[in-house]
């Protein structure tokens, strides 16, 4: 039982192609997902770019700080200046990337994004270990996208992936608070939000 | 449409009670969307979208109206003799202060005013508030003042030309779990304030955390309990005014009346504001003296405290019983609208009046939702009222006969209702006609509404009631010629919106880099221009206050209603609109903001760092 599946299953009842909502077809499938206990974040199944089957909250989020944004590889938008722009609050982070702070990025294209195609990407944009690419089943990518507020409420926007969300999730499980920094802000500003959510620098 | 195969809306209280609420909850919700959808999808034309594909949440579990009564009269926050340890113009990080800047300009306006007075604010949460009899005690936070008695929200009378000290200690628990972050930054919302005092976004602390624009150059880094606020209580135009005449505080037609100070965390503000995080700061000078009987001339004898009331409405939203808590998805981007009103931190509440007038003040404390207020009778006949101070700027001259205040989120209105016109016994209700289905604006106007706040007229007052409205209040500041308007900088603000964030002249907020730097002392012409529609955008501007000049919505002129004709601190941007307003930025410098006061949009980045640069910046 899961809001944002039933959700879409209302929706493409609707006519798909009535409302060109490309992006929406393979959520019609039904997923097998289960909501961790008191989380609503979904567990779901992916593949990193190294190729390691992993479960979103089980694995990725349960306990961490993370932040983590959308792209795909063939993005011609914003997706690079993006990847490298969070490369350098990568570097920021230094050896806190991967320790106390988590890094991921879900492709918006998993049916093209393979795990070796992100692998690529992130060796392209000399991504450091702590920083994970992330693909899966379309509709299981959907369900998280929706999950982690990477969405448009104009259906007509949101099925548009040249407009797709320039937002950075930023969030800290333990105390289950989440906000958001633009993933093309200045690296400081991105440190700043991340270093008050992450609550590891206080005094 | 096909509706086989859909759950049941009714089947959702069959889901076992015993089971997670967390899970209940997403059941409830799951299937509480799917109805509406398919409505709306009947009628092709009609389909609003607006909603989707974002979850739609459960409604807050219903409530019966009119159990809480608010309190008859409001009590403010009593000043303190001292402080311990004394006030410094610098921080007293040793003594567990924030890295603030210096005050600026203390040692010269105290000894121009006097010592301010000192007050002593403690941000704390109350995990035990009821905020409804039908709803399970909330986990709130709060401003509280020294004395116990003060009522809710936080009330301060301060007087022009007598500043204030206010010292604001962090008493959140540092391991609060869920949304809002225990950090505060407080603005005072939109008192004439030194950059250090004016809770700028990145000035937050706690006594272990520190925001990036703090000093951290002290054993703490920044961190501290407190953080001092020096409120000068000085009318805009304080240099201006002493060179011509050498002495005084300003122009008073620069006074300003209703303000209020709220949390301005960055990326915060707004789960903070939500979770409680609203005062008043009522201010009074020499015509707005606070007393009815003032029989000193110019006094305008506006009804007084205790017939002086305050009331902030805001939006909020309660997960269904049992849990019935305070509900916010700070993963969702647009934010919780809110179904319930919160009218001083109660869900519609009864207050008791006395047969005579009353100057009420209504402030949309947010975090999303507009109003348009409507006084109406139990069988729903609307009642006329005086507007008297629009963004808590007493206007030229009164607006009489009124019968609506429309609000968007950090506006004000001042109104002065006359109960005495009502038979003994009388009830009357504050509705909200204003239909809202989304955060980003509002949609229409319908009656006969919504009931937010019920009055009774249940006695006749001890004293017989000497307030007066006049017919003159206070004179506007001359505006130049508009030879000389169109001589000033002019300074183009566009809001829109870009892959998924909320832009200002394309660019997100970046709390070290100032988007305008501008003279201290000096005038613009701000053009605010909504980039495109869908959305409206109450735009407040830090520091001071702005006039409209002229408002265009698609290249075609709109009239400038009469209640906006004064000064106000919040503009709102409905969709396309373009206004020109000018801005003056005296007496003090340092880094302010202008941002868009729908608080998910201003934590979503629609946010402007500008500094004003001293001579000898």
């Amino acid at each position: 039982m899961n809001t944002r599946r039933e959700l879409l299953l209302g929706m493409g009842s609707l006519g798909v192609a009535a409302l060109g909502l490309q992006a929406w077809r393979g959520a019609q499938a039904q997923s097998q997902l289960a909501l961790s206990t008191n989380q609503r974040i979904p567990n779901t199944p992916l593949v990193t770019h190294e190729g390691k089957e992993v479960r979103f909250y089980d694995d990725l989020v349960r306990g961490k700080v993370v932040a983590i944004n959308m792209m795909y590889v063939a993005c011609a938008d914003i997706c690079s200046t993006a990847t490298a722009n969070l490369r350098r609050v990568q570097q920021l982070l230094g050896a806190r990337a991967g320790r106390d702070v988590f890094m991921y990025s879900l492709t918006l294209q998993p049916e093209l994004d393979t795990p070796e195609l992100l692998k690529a990407y992130a060796e392209l944009h000399r991504v450091d270990p702590g920083w994970l690419f992330l693909t899966g089943a379309s509709a299981d990518i959907e369900e998280l996208r929706y999950s982690l507020g990477f969405s448009d409420p104009d259906p007509l926007v949101d099925s548009d992936q040249t407009t797709h969300t320039g937002m950075l999730r930023v969030g800290n499980d333990a105390f289950q608070r989440w906000t958001m920094a633009p993933a093309l802000a200045e690296p400081r500003q991105i440190l700043a939000t991340i270093n008050h959510v992450s609550r590891t620098l206080t005094f | 449409m096909n509706n086989n195969g859909k759950k049941n809306p009714s089947a959702a209280p069959n889901d076992p009670p015993d089971g997670p609420a967390r899970r209940t909850f997403l059941k409830l919700s799951a299937t509480a969307l799917t109805a509406p959808l398919l409505l709306s999808a009947r009628n092709s034309d009609a389909a609003e979208w607006v909603t989707t594909p974002q979850p739609v949440f459960p409604p807050s579990p219903p409530t019966r109206p009119w159990l809480e009564e608010l309190p008859r009269q409001i009590v403010p926050i009593e000043s303190v003799s001292t402080l311990d340890p004394p006030p410094s113009v610098s921080p007293n990080t040793a003594g567990g202060e924030a890295g603030r800047a210096p005050h600026q300009r203390y040692a010269e306006l105290t000894g121009v005013l006097g010592t301010p007075e000192f007050y002593e604010l403690s941000v704390v949460e109350n995990a035990e508030y009821l905020v409804h009899p039908d709803l399970p005690t909330q986990r709130v936070w709060a401003y509280r003042g020294t004395n116990p008695d003060a009522t809710v929200p936080a009330t301060i009378f301060a007087h022009y030309g007598s500043p204030t000290l206010c010292r604001i200690y962090n008493k959140l628990p540092e391991n609060h779990v869920g949304f809002g972050s225990p950090e505060i930054s407080t603005h005072l919302h939109n008192l004439h304030t030194p950059s250090e005092s004016d809770g700028y976004p990145g000035d937050f602390y706690s006594k272990s955390m520190a925001g990036p624009t703090l000093d951290t150059s002290g054993t703490k880094q920044g961190a501290g309990e407190f953080k001092d606020h020096f409120y000068p209580n000085i009318y805009a135009g304080y240099d201006e005014w002493r060179a011509l005449y050498g002495d005084g505080i300003g122009d008073p037609k620069e006074a300003q009346g209703t303000l209020w100070y709220h949390d301005h965390t960055e990326d915060f503000t707004a789960t903070n504001v939500y979770r409680g995080l609203v005062g008043f700061y009522l201010l009074f000078d020499h015509i707005d003296t606070g007393k009815e009987d003032d029989d000193k001339p110019g006094a305008l004898r506006l009804p007084s405290h205790p017939y002086d009331y305050p009331l902030a409405f805001g939006d909020r939203r309660f997960a269904p019983l049992p849990d019935g808590q305070l509900f916010y998805d700070d993963l969702h981007v647009e934010g919780v609208l809110g179904d319930k009103i919160v009218v001083n931190g109660k869900i519609e509440p009864v207050l008791r009046v006395d047969a005579r007038k009353y100057r009420l003040r209504l402030l949309n404390s947010g975090p999303s939702r507009f109003y348009e207020f409507y006084l109406v009778t139990a069988k729903d006949k609307v009642q006329r009222f005086t507007y008297i101070a629009n963004d808590g700027n007493l206007l030229p001259q009164p607006l009489f006969n009124q019968s609506k205040v429309r609000l968007a989120v950090a506006e004000r209105a001042d109104i002065v209702v006359d109960f005495s016109q009502y038979p003994i016994g009388t009830e009357l209700y504050l509705v909200n006609r204003l239909r809202q289905d989304s955060t980003r604006k509002p949609k229409d106007v319908k009656a006969p509404g919504t009931r937010v706040l019920k009055f009774i007229v249940d006695r006749n007052p001890p004293e017989q009631d000497l307030s007066q409205v006049p017919n003159q209040l206070r004179p506007l500041p001359d505006l130049p010629t508009p030879e000389e308007i169109d001589k000033l900088p002019k300074r183009r603000w566009e809001f829109d919106r870009k892959n998924g964030l909320w832009t200002i002249n394309g660019r997100l907020f970046d709390t070290h880099n100032p988007r305008a730097k501008i003279k201290q002392g000096s005038a613009e012409v701000w053009e605010l221009v909504g980039k495109s529609g869908g959305w409206s955008h109450p735009i407040h501007i830090h520091l001071e206050e702005g006039r409209i000049l002229s408002k265009s919505v698609d290249g075609i002129e709109v009239p400038v209603p009469l209640h906006e004709r004064g000064r106000k601190d919040v503009f709102v941007l409905e969709q396309t609109m373009t206004m020109r307003v000018l801005m003056r930025f005296r007496d003090f410098h340092g880094k302010y903001v202008m941002h868009c006061h729908n608080v998910i949009h201003e934590d979503h980045a629609m946010m402007v760092r500008f500094d004003i640069e001293g001579e000898d910046d």
